[in-house]
Formats: structure tokens, sequence, C-alpha cells
């Protein structure tokens, strides 16, 4: 007859004990780690480009790690804004992981950082698993994608804090139900705060900037 | 297919979890992988793990190893959150409406089906003529 022996433990042990080592690390440090995860070709690159560029004219101190299966053309895009940014290449992994960051900080002055984004291997699945010691997650979702994509992906709307609606000036030409897709991210994620952004024409960016620094005064000034 | 790299931490785990094991969780005896015949798994709706992509890729990375005998047996369960208007947990039928199935409120508070725990072993006494360790 077999025995049993009670386990108990998380499979991704190992990857969640990193990342909470690396959180506390981020937390001391002042940075706040924005993890963005979308499907291929949602635009997280365009959308975080603009972004980087946007607050380093502000002054804030940005930077940025990015994941894709081959190539550095990410890099290359997202260094053009003036913000330090460095290439993983995880050569068919689908998804970024803990220690795959880790390795990567040493690049960084975390001590003169206040904003690190961390734009995920294009995936709606797998990314959601894996920890990686983000202080906000981000799902992406563009208008071209259909309004229905959090229901068909759930498990990407349900893990992340803030939702962002990229595209919003393609909106009118691919008959783009913006109510239906909130009521779909809220249908999944009630309550979820949702940004309606349009990289190209520079448009919704105010209220994701004022989400972040008040993500980074919270950090720094614990309630 | 991130089922690869959960094959590959959920072996890690077994191993680390033997090689730690204090003598008086197993009485005397030590385990090896050897030994184990089932590794029961509870698996949340909303952990986005693929059961037979998992089983597929744990069979192939530990065929020709000592955890070969080694069989996933798989309990999923559903989402429950918690509604305040009904003070209790729900069960939801499905992963895509977060609302109360009594009550209709919605409610982001997840009590279960995140979960991608190895709950417990199966093992078995090693063949008195091979070494337990």
């Amino acid at each position: 007859m077999p025995r049993i022996l009670e386990v108990r433990t998380k499979i991704l042990k190992a990857n969640d004990t990193l990342a909470r080592q690396m959180r506390d690390q981020f937390e001391a440090a002042g940075v706040v780690v924005v993890n963005l995860v979308s499907s291929p070709g949602t635009g997280k690159t365009t959308f975080l480009t603009e972004t980087l560029t946007q607050m380093m004219a502000a002054g804030d101190r940005v930077a940025a790690i990015v994941g894709d299966l081959e190539t550095d053309n990410d890099a290359r895009r997202l260094a053009a804004s003036g913000a330090p940014a460095v290439q993983i290449m995880t050569h068919g992994c689908c998804h970024l992981e803990a220690d795959m960051i880790q390795r990567e900080l040493p690049k960084f002055d975390l001590e003169q950082l206040d904003y690190l984004f961390i734009e995920n291997v294009g995936n709606l699945v797998c990314p959601t698993s894996w920890d990686l010691g983000e202080s906000v997650r981000v799902g992406l979702l563009s208008v071209t994608e259909g309004e229905d994509k959090p229901l068909k992906y759930p498990g990407l709307f349900n893990t992340s804090d803030v939702a962002v609606i990229t595209k919003m000036d393609l909106a009118e030409v691919c008959e783009f139900d913006k109510n239906t897709a909130l009521e779909n991210i809220a249908s999944v994620r009630p309550g979820m705060r949702t940004f309606e952004t349009s990289s190209k024409k520079r448009q919704g960016f105010e209220d994701w900037f004022e989400y972040l620094r008040a993500c980074h005064r919270n950090l720094c000034q614990p309630a | 297919m991130h089922e690869m790299s959960i094959a590959r931490n959920l072996i890690d785990l077994v191993q680390s979890h033997l090689d730690t094991l204090g003598d008086e969780q197993v009485g005397t005896q030590q385990i090896n992988a050897g030994q184990i015949v089932r590794l029961h798994l509870r698996v949340g709706a909303l952990s986005c793990v693929h059961q037979d992509a998992l089983k597929f890729s744990f069979e192939m990375m530990t065929a020709d190893t000592s955890l070969a005998n080694a069989e996933l047996v798989f309990q999923t369960l559903p989402v429950r959150i918690f509604c305040t208007p009904c003070d209790q947990e729900v069960t939801l039928p499905g992963i895509q409406r977060f609302r109360c199935p009594i009550c209709d409120t919605p409610s982001a508070d997840i009590r279960q089906g995140q979960e991608l725990d190895l709950d417990h072993l199966e093992w078995v006494d090693a063949p008195a003529d091979q070494p337990t360790v």
C-alpha cells in the first residue's frame, strides 16, 4: 500500500521566493516595478516608448527590461526614448521568470531609479503564473483584438492590477465597442481601473502617469 | 507552452523536498525519488495550466530518471469568491464572470482558484534488493 507524504507547497515556490526578495529590494530602493503583459501586437513597445519618453521629459528616472524570444529590436526601439533599456532573449521561453530579471539587475543602479518597466514576452497565458517582483501588473488590450479578449483570457486580466486599452485612435475604424470591452474587463476583474490610450496620438497618458506617480508616492511613503 | 517550466519547477521541488525531509516526517526511513508513485497537484481554475500539457512535459522530462514511475494526479479547484452582501464564500460556475451566483454582486475577493500546488505524494517501500538512499 502506498503511503502518503504531505507537501502542501506551491510548485513555483522557488520563483515566488526570489520574486519576494526582489520586491523587497525594489521597495527598499524606492523603485516602482511595472510588468506589462499582453498578446504580441498589442502595442506594448510603442506604449512603453511613449511612456519612457514623456516621463524622462518630466524628470522621472526610468528604465526598461524587455523580453522577446529573439532579436534585440524592442530594446533598440525603447532606447530611442533615451532611457536605459535591456533586452532579454528567452530563445523559445514564452514568458519571463524572476531569475531572468535578477540576472539583469546588476546593469541598473536601483538607487538612481524611480521606475523600472518590464515588457513581458507577448503572450496572454504563460506570463500570468510568474511573479517578477513587480509592484504593478498591467494587462494591455488593443482595440484591434476584439472586445471579448478579457473573457477569452480571464487569467491575464484577473492577475493584473490595472488594464490599458491601446490604439484608441483606431477604435472607430475597427468598430471597437468600448463599453462592451469595459464590461468584459469588469466581468473578469470587478473594479479594475482601466486607462484608454493612443500612443501614436499621445492621448490618455495623463491618468496613467498620475497612477504611476501615486504608486511611487505610496512606495516611498507607505500610508 | 509554460507547462515545461512548471514541470521543471515541480521536479526540482520534489527533489529539494526529499533532500530536506526530517526523519520524524517519514519515520526512520528516507524516501528516494524512485519510490514515488503519484504526485497529487491542486490546480485552480485560474492557474492557466493545461493539465495534459503538464502531464506530457512531466513524463517527457522524467523518462529515464528516478521519477519515471511517478504519475501526476490533478485536483481541479473551481473559483471561489467572497460575497459581502451574502457574507459567505461562493463557488463560481466559470471564470468569466466574477459575480455572486446568488445575489449577482460583483466581487474581486478571490478565495480559491489560483492554486498551483504540490499537495501530497504517494510512495511505496523500496524493493529489498535496492538501497533506499
